[in-house]
């Protein structure tokens, strides 16, 4: 089908400011948050029914169409970079909180609903939605679901997948999938959690409801500075140790402490190799016990100074430094590369020494932000997108840094997912078996291959080749990916 | 141990090859649940030989074994470290194994507080329907690389794989914990449940039976009596045996000979009018109905799912009910595709979960 027809197909049921593709309409949608992969897609759709959305999906389906699903665009792998020949679907026009059930904890919203947005609804109830991606004011829960997106509070309060009770799923074909229920478990196979994580490649969510737990009484914060990152290391595992699971639990290496410090005083110790920030929330009694332990173990691991929030607004701005990590990295370097494996935690100096090696090898500067609680690093590089071969070396840093993570029995991605950028180094996670199985599942819900195509999970014939030309790695990226 | 999976791939192998389907069993302590895999010429794959804790490292908070590892064994390892597996699986009995655990994928009363067995399942190692071992997920808290087959497993009745290893996050165990018990009748109940669970409490489990509403109370000793001071109620000197007798079913009311109907649903459905006797559990999003004779299939389920949820023969002394709630046409197609993907020849467990598969 040509350009021409397949507009006039979509105008047929979408008002016309719904279709674009002209080249200028294209070019916000170009890329997601990973701006370095960027690609022009056929047709950009704003539906904003599920109706139109399954009518976009039968013509796709029949006219063999690749389609790429969208929500706010923040992801941070390319998840929703668009396909050269297919039809960029955005959600962010589905942006309604249906119903809200104080009760019975729960929300149902549709996909292009803001993750804060949810939050901020509930909040009257005393209630809200847990997991708090730092891109929560404009990340949509689609995109979370697609991703299984976590933040810093999850290591007590779960991820997307722990978070959500039911979903509206329309498969390639047009078909409502209704997954989970407002129970706390389904029949059948646990297709919530398969498709929670499954970044646009099995099926379209067009509704999503989500679990709201109540608002905890009190937070307070205990702010540790260490002369050495194993000291740090340990005190984590010293304060899980003691059966003490923080709300929240971040470190952040001496680069990065400077960084922030400059950029907003928020009064960390510039003297510090690592920083801890331990957040413990519940009712007063729980924090009050709480906190007393994390101050002593602190002070047993060697802390060389220790402060605790004494109120709301110092809490916040302790939070505030960590928080403008990123914003941090952009203003002491042009670029910044993020990235995202996760280790056990008992690894985290090994893998911290090994990045510093590798960042004066490539001559990089590197930024460690780290969610200690549960083992998830997002090391920063600093790069320079002009300077010519930068951005190569950048990825090839990147690419080790996975690796190592591999090594130490973690994985290539925590939370921002594989998309287009990490697909080489599934190669090293996986062996041929696992990666049958995938496409297998893919299968399942798409034989044809149209969701999405080329993301997520390698072909075997590249890992193949991959393989056989481990150097060359960097020339071979922009190659478009043969479907599955 | 390497022995051991290569006896089991070989037997798989032999299955697929003649088209023989293999019953897998645990310690077979749920063989009650689910549909009865009739035909006499199964094979059984007994699960049990290969057991043992590969890793455990209590400030990980990750635990590994292989699947044929008792239940037993496992709690006792975590609750040396004053740890614990965060669901409450259910045993049924001494032999109960990790891998059946996963495999029927039923969580205790902490289920509502802390979680399901999903929920903490990290990892898994299996063999497919081709003797194939695969490995999923890992042994970190968070990982979004590739799909999340691992949790696939969890509740799918051993049909898509036999689980060789699983790796499971733990939690650490409460210092403290009371059970309150309180009076009231059926519909207050529920709503209170439902709006104490909405308010910063330490309730990590609720029950509610015959007028009266079991509550506990778990986490620091201050918050656990400050969390009494603020609900009232009187004090259980016994509660962690009335939350072992819930969780094991060993409680009279589970004693009866009638057929036993899980129903899961919306936690604040408000009493469900059906004939029989009733125990709720997590929060009113667990019912257990004791059916006797007026009860319907049709009725029941229907009640279920207009309630958001649905319904579980959980035992039967009526053969021919499906168990397990029947699914819309293009979930099945969706299940079938899945199990065709993991198990091409149609050997493992097939028609324990549904007959179609
Ligand atoms: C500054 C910054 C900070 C961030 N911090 C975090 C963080 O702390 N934790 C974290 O986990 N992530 C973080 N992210 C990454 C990102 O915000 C998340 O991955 C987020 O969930 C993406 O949501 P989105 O709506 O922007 O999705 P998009 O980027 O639009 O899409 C992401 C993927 O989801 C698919 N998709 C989107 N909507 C749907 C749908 N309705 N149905 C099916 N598939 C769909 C797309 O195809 C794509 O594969 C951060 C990003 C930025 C820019």
């Amino acid at each position: 089908m040509s350009l021409q027809e397949l507009v006039n197909n979509l105008r047929s049921f979408l008002p016309p400011e719904a279709v674009l593709y002209e080249t200028e309409d294209l070019r916000p949608y170009e890329c997601d948050g990973l701006s370095a992969y960027r690609q022009l897609p056929l047709v950009v759709v704003l539906p904003r029914t599920e109706e139109q959305i399954v009518k976009i999906l039968k013509l796709c389906y029949a006219t063999q169409t690749p389609v790429v699903a969208r929500g706010a665009g923040t992801g941070l792998s390319g998840g929703a970079l668009p396909h050269a020949q297919g039809v960029l679907l955005s959600l962010a026009k589905l942006n309604q909180i249906i119903a809200i059930d104080p009760l019975a904890r729960m929300a149902q919203v549709q996909p292009g609903v803001r993750n804060l947005a949810i939050s901020e609804a509930v909040a009257a109830y005393g209630l809200y939605y847990a997991p708090d991606p730092s891109s929560q004011i404009a990340c949509s829960i689609g995109g979370n679901v697609a991703e299984n997106s976590g933040g810093v509070h999850c290591l007590k309060y779960g991820l997307t997948v722990h978070n959500i009770l039911k979903l509206r799923v329309l498969t390639i074909e047009g078909e409502c999938l209704e997954i989970g229920g407002e129970s706390l478990d389904s029949a059948g196979y646990d297709l919530l959690a398969l498709m929670t994580g499954s970044e646009g490649m099995l099926g379209i969510v067009t509704e999503v409801t989500v679990k709201l737990i109540p608002v905890p009484e009190k937070a307070q914060l205990v702010m540790a500075a260490f002369d050495d990152v194993h000291k740090a290391g340990n005190a984590v595992a010293n304060v899980i140790g003691a059966g003490i699971i923080p709300a929240g639990m971040e470190m952040m290496d001496k680069i990065t402490i400077h960084a922030v410090e400059e950029f907003l005083h928020a009064g960390y110790d510039l003297d510090a190799a690592a920083i801890l920030l331990c957040e413990s929330d519940g009712s007063a009694e729980e924090v009050a016990d709480e906190i007393e332990r994390i101050y002593a173990i602190m002070q047993q691991s060697g802390a060389t100074k220790i402060s605790t929030s004494q109120n709301e607004a110092e809490r916040l701005r302790f939070w505030a430094g960590r928080k403008a990590a990123f914003p941090a990295a952009g203003r002491v370097s042009p670029d910044y590369y993020c990235m995202d494996g996760t280790i056990p935690r008992k690894h985290l100096a090994d893998v911290l020494d090994g990045i510093e090696k590798l960042s004066q090898e490539y001559g990089l500067r590197c930024m460690n932000v780290f969610h200690a609680g549960d083992g998830n690093l997002h090391p920063l590089i600093l790069y320079d997108a002009n300077q010519p071969g930068e951005l190569e070396r950048t990825e090839e840093f990147g690419g080790k840094i996975l690796e190592m993570c591999i090594h130490a029995g973690g994985t290539i991605t925590g939370e921002h997912g594989v998309g287009m950028e990490k697909i080489n180094q599934m190669c090293t996670q996986f062996r041929t078996g696992e990666l049958e199985m995938f496409h297998a599942v893919k299968a399942a819900f798409d034989p044809a291959g149209l969701l999405n195509p080329g993301k997520a999970v390698p072909t075997l014939h590249r890992c193949a080749e991959l393989g056989a030309m481990h150097v060359h790695r960097g020339e071979e990226k922009f190659v478009e990916l043969p479907r599955f | 141990m390497q022995a051991i999976i290569d006896q089991y791939k070989a037997t798989i192998r032999a299955a697929a090859e003649q088209k023989t389907p293999l019953q897998i069993r645990g310690g077979g302590t749920k063989d009650f649940y689910g549909n009865s895999v009739v035909a006499q010429s199964n094979t059984l794959l007994d699960a049990t030989a290969y057991s043992g804790i590969i890793d455990y490292e209590p400030t990980e908070l990750v635990i590994t074994a292989r699947a044929g590892t008792r239940l037993a064994d496992l709690e006792a390892a975590l609750n040396q470290k004053g740890q614990m597996l965060a669901f409450e699986p259910p045993h049924f009995g001494a032999a109960a194994t990790l891998g059946g655990c996963i495999a029927a994928g039923l969580s205790g009363p902490r289920r509502a507080a802390a979680g399901s067995v999903r929920d903490f399942v990290l990892g898994v190692r299996l063999l497919n329907g081709k003797g194939e071992a695969l490995s999923f997920g890992g042994q970190v808290m968070k990982n979004v690389a590739g799909y999340d087959v691992s949790r696939l497993m969890v509740g799918a009745m051993g049909t898509l794989g036999m689980l060789l290893e699983v790796s499971l996050k733990v939690l650490p165990k409460p210092s403290a914990e009371i059970t309150l018990l309180m009076q009231m009748d059926e519909a207050a109940a529920i709503e209170k449940m439902n709006q104490w669970a909405g308010k910063p409490l330490p309730i990590s489990a609720t029950c509610f039976r015959s007028g009266e509403l079991f509550l506990r109370l778990s986490g620091a000793e201050s918050a656990v009596r400050a969390a009494h001071v603020k609900l009232g109620g009187e004090e259980l000197s016994e509660g962690e045996i009335f939350w072992k007798s819930i969780r094991e079913q060993t409680h009279g009311f589970f004693q009866s000979a009638d057929s036993l109907w899980r129903l899961s649903i919306n936690p604040a459905t408000p009493p469900l009018t059906l004939p029989g006797e009733q125990l709720i559990e997590w929060n009113g999003g667990l019912r257990w109905l004791l059916g006797d004779e007026k009860l319907d299939v049709v009725t029941i389920r229907k009640t279920a799912k207009d309630a958001g949820g649905h319904a579980t023969l959980f035992r039967s002394n009526e053969p021919g009910i499906s168990v397990f709630h029947p699914l819309d046409p293009g979930m099945m197609r969706i299940h079938c595709a899945l199990k065709e993907k993991f198990d091409s020849f149609g050997i493992l467990n097939p028609g324990r979960l549904y007959p179609e598969m």
